[in-house]
């Protein structure tokens, strides 16, 4: 049998690149959840991870550098039936298209952004990004990296995200449960998933050896201050979900018997613009 | 005790025979700092003038500030023929400052006035024919703030013009619809305004005329965009704020529960274009408005959604650069910057309206256009059309057309980017049964898989280009207005069309030639217009790029060319002294 959501193009990345494990974890989580490739919408920036929409046999849109996410909240808001998925990488999302990202927090448009955060600029040729540490030495930071990298976690719940996790692309099964209650969720979603980058910079092990689960420590997801200090972690690394709040999405405020999703909009049914005169007479 | 006794006096004397006249044309300047109410003052004005029966074309020049500086707003009413554009000389300068009167007392016509409150003309030193009235006085004793002097003023010149109070008061109700305390308050100031302006009524001899028309618009470009592209289907539309495209992000974030769109303020231009295409993508009618600068930050989306052949509209509103430029001012210089922004090669359309109802079935064509072809389409306005009024009987019937869209199910063996005789692949929407719709901004097969192969990749270049074929046939068909007959051929695209239409009139032997379509250019149609006529060139700035492009299209050298790049439009008079001069 074909496997699920497999355009058939064979993937071509890294041996033991991060993100055949995002690849995985997304189908199996689409398959668990039911749904047919029709009722998704993929959309990728450029990185390695951009090629995920050349694997996953959804509806797709492969936009430019950094501006996934508005590609994908104009998609959301025109038809919310459509499940909205946005894979970015930590250049794509947290540096050149960053305002995009906080902004569709703030504005809570119902996408779902799986960010390939592999602390690296790696389709360049490994240069040193937003989220690279201090100190480390990379082609563009030959003398070593003299930025103090982003928090994510803690910018995207200041931003006011409905839904912030962080996954590790070696833990699949794991994986797949937090996109699972990403798509789930009501409303904006976020997964700043760990993505080591086994060419430019691996630090598979030092994950693995920090890596703890929310679950096991009985974190309450619900509370933000709670979220805040395990943001502010750095000896350890959270995985699980941080935060979760259920507020109105924008597209449900703008949306309504009288306003149809856009992109269903019947063309034949003309515009009241007699009415709309009035004010130029 | 009058303290312009001369000024006055100066008025009767010029005033001086019984006889009433009947007024064909006013033109009126209202002038003072941003805050003051000139806007209102000259909107309202204008609106009244429509109402008593005359033609009106209004424009204005503001600073990029929201209290102080130096504003005007104009207004050019005609009884008999159209007002397309204003002349120089004025008929009554309504100053809500000194400043104001000090800079236009020298452009009015020799029997023209300036009016202002008492204050005001205290401070004025050597003015012949000011009128001055104790506005502010009239106005505390009616309880309004002292800002309503404007209206006052304004009222005060009805009443000497006698025009109708009626009419005046209808316009006040209008402008304030929906704040009806303000209304009222205004339409008292009126009241008392037009009262002490009627005493002086037997010093201006040629009188307004009030014979209503029955209903007519008086609308600015941008409103006709907005209205143009509701018409065309609009669904969806995002912009980020920007002078002078925003009164379009207003006018349709306020209609859009009465039209059922989707109106989003977004954080930037980059996002405002890629909402868009995303939107577009989903199956909405989606367009942006912005002006130069931000025009600038999209031009990298305009080739992705070349390239992923997504429908979007970009209105750019231009206003004078480069850079921050001056942001409140007009010029056409974005015309080779929107046929070539951004990298690479790919189809687009460069349409340019020259008036509002122009700009209403661009608009919509626009969308029409983009959605038949699956390219990008760029309507270049600018802050001339965009915010100057014009009077129109009603705008003309227009309506949308889908082009090539699958909705509900797919073919088996859909591809999104097949491969056609006419460029265009057919497109199905996300969520179209038995289907996956995939766009990719990189060069990709016909199912939108990324690909390097040259002979794909050549083949789906050369798929995107067939497309012109069609819409170079749309251009020469539709591309060139020709007004008028005569041996020189006066060539213009945009707003100049107003402008020149109204320099015609003083003008003999002249065919005016208007290019609607920048992108493809219908190079044969306007061979044709021009024929063998002298070939002059009138634009707003600085290198002639129009001009340049009748070089490189007709292979031809304009026998002259008209440039103006200081921020304002060109003069119906510099454009008449322009042929006359090169006329052979």
């Amino acid at each position: 049998m074909a496997r699920a959501f497999d355009t058939g193009v064979k993937p071509q990345w890294c041996p033991g690149c991060g993100n055949y494990g995002v690849l995985a974890a997304v189908r199996a989580a689409l398959t668990d959840l039911g749904f047919r490739r029709e009722d998704v919408v993929a959309v990728a920036g450029i990185g390695c991870h951009g090629r995920m929409t050349e694997y996953l046999d959804v509806n797709a849109f492969h936009a430019i550098h950094g501006r996934a996410v508005p590609v994908a909240e104009g998609v959301k808001l025109s038809n919310p039936k459509l499940t909205v998925l946005v894979h970015t990488g930590d250049g794509d999302a947290y540096a050149i298209g960053l305002s995009h990202l906080l902004h569709a927090a703030r504005r809570n448009v119902g996408v779902k952004v799986i960010v390939h955060n592999n602390m690296i600029y790696a389709l360049t040729t490994g240069q040193a990004g937003p989220t690279t540490p201090r100190g480390v030495r990379t082609r563009s930071t030959p003398h070593g990296n003299l930025e103090e990298p982003f928090n994510p976690l803690l910018l995207l719940l200041t931003s006011g995200a409905t839904f912030v996790a962080r996954g590790f692309s070696d833990d699949v099964q794991h994986l797949k449960e937090l996109i699972k209650r990403a798509i789930s969720h009501k409303g904006f979603a976020v997964i700043d998933v760990i993505q080591p980058c086994v060419t430019f910079y691996d630090v598979r092990q030092l994950v693995k050896e920090r890596a703890y689960k929310l679950e096991d420590e009985s974190h309450d997801s619900r509370d933000f201050k709670a979220a805040l200090e395990k943001s502010l972690e750095t000896e350890r690394v959270p995985l699980g979900v941080i935060y979760e709040v259920v507020k109105p999405t924008f597209e449900e405020l703008v949306l309504s018997r009288e306003h149809p999703p856009p992109a269903l909009r019947d063309l034949k049914v003309k515009q009241p613009l007699g009415k709309l005169l009035s004010r130029f007479e | 005790m009058d303290r312009c006794p001369a000024a006055i006096k100066n008025i009767s004397a010029i005033n001086a025979s019984p006889a009433m006249f009947e007024r064909s044309e006013l033109l009126l300047l209202v002038g003072g700092p941003a805050g003051s109410g000139v806007f209102a003052t000259g909107t309202i004005a204008a609106k009244s003038l429509v109402y008593h029966g005359y033609n009106v074309f209004a424009t204005n020049e503001y600073p990029s500030l929201i209290r102080g500086g130096h504003q005007w707003f104009l207004v050019a009413a005609r009884w008999n023929e159209a007002a397309l554009a204003h002349r120089k000389a004025l008929d009554v300068v309504l100053a809500l400052d000194s400043r104001t009167a000090e800079l236009y007392a020298s452009k009015l016509k020799e029997e023209g006035f300036v009016v202002c409150d008492k204050k005001v003309a205290s401070s004025l030193s050597n003015f012949n024919r000011v009128v001055s009235l104790p506005l502010s006085q009239l106005v505390s004793e009616v309880g309004a703030p002292p800002v309503a002097v404007n209206v006052a003023g304004l009222a005060a010149l009805f009443g000497m013009l006698g025009g109708s109070l009626e009419q005046l008061q209808a316009a006040i109700r209008s402008y304030y619809r929906g704040r009806e305390k303000l209304a009222e308050l205004n339409v008292k100031v009126a009241e008392v305004g037009y009262a002490a302006g009627s005493k002086l009524s037997d010093r201006v001899a040629t009188k307004l005329k009030c014979v209503p028309r029955g209903r007519r618009l008086l609308i600015d470009g941008n409103s006709a965009v907005a209205l143009g592209l509701l018409a065309g289907g609009l669904s969806f539309f995002a912009a980020y704020p920007i002078t002078p495209a925003s009164p379009i992000l207003h006018l349709l974030a306020e209609v859009q529960r009465e039209a059922g769109i989707t109106v989003i303020q977004a954080e930037c231009e980059l996002a405002a274009i890629n909402m868009a295409i995303g939107a577009a993508f989903a199956g909405a009618r989606a367009a942006v408005a912005t002006s130069g600068p931000g025009f600038s930050l999209m031009v990298e989306s305009l080739g992705e959604a070349a390239m992923t052949e997504t429908p979007i509209v970009v209105v750019n509103v231009q206003r004078a650069g480069p850079s921050t430029g001056l942001p409140t001012h007009t010029a056409q210089g974005d015309l080779r910057f929107a046929i070539h922004a951004s990298h690479g090669e790919f189809p687009r359309v460069v349409l340019a309206p020259g008036d509002p109802v122009e700009a209403y079935e661009l608009a919509c064509e626009a969308l029409n256009i983009a959605w038949k072809y699956q390219v990008p389409v760029i309507l270049l306005s600018d802050k001339f059309l965009g915010e100057s009024y014009w009077t129109i009987e009603k705008l003309p019937e227009v309506r949308p057309e889908e082009g090539a869209v699958v909705r509900g199910s797919g073919a088996p063996g859909y591809v999104r980017y097949k491969i056609t005789d006419s460029g265009v692949s057919p497109m199905a929407l996300p969520g179209t049964e038995g289907v996956r719709v995939y766009a990719n901004s990189n060069e990709h097969d016909e199912q939108g898989i990324v690909t390097t192969d040259p002979v794909v990749v050549k083949a789906m270049q050369d798929k995107r280009w067939r497309k012109m074929v069609a819409l170079r046939e749309e251009a020469e068909r539709r591309g060139v207005k020709v007004y008028g007959e005569g041996g020189v051929a006066l060539l213009v695209w945009g707003s100049l069309k107003t402008i020149a239409m109204e320099a015609l009139k003083d003008l003999n032997d002249v065919r005016l030639v208007q290019l609607i379509w920048l992108e493809p250019f219908p190079a044969k149609a306007l061979r044709e217009a021009v024929g063998n006529r002298r070939l002059l060139v009138a634009e707003n700035n600085a290198r002639g790029q129009l001009a340049s492009l009748v070089r490189e299209h007709m292979l031809r050298e304009p026998d002259a060319v008209l440039l103006k790049y200081d921020g304002r439009h060109l003069e119906p008079e510099e454009v008449i002294e322009f042929v006359r001069a090169n006329a052979r």
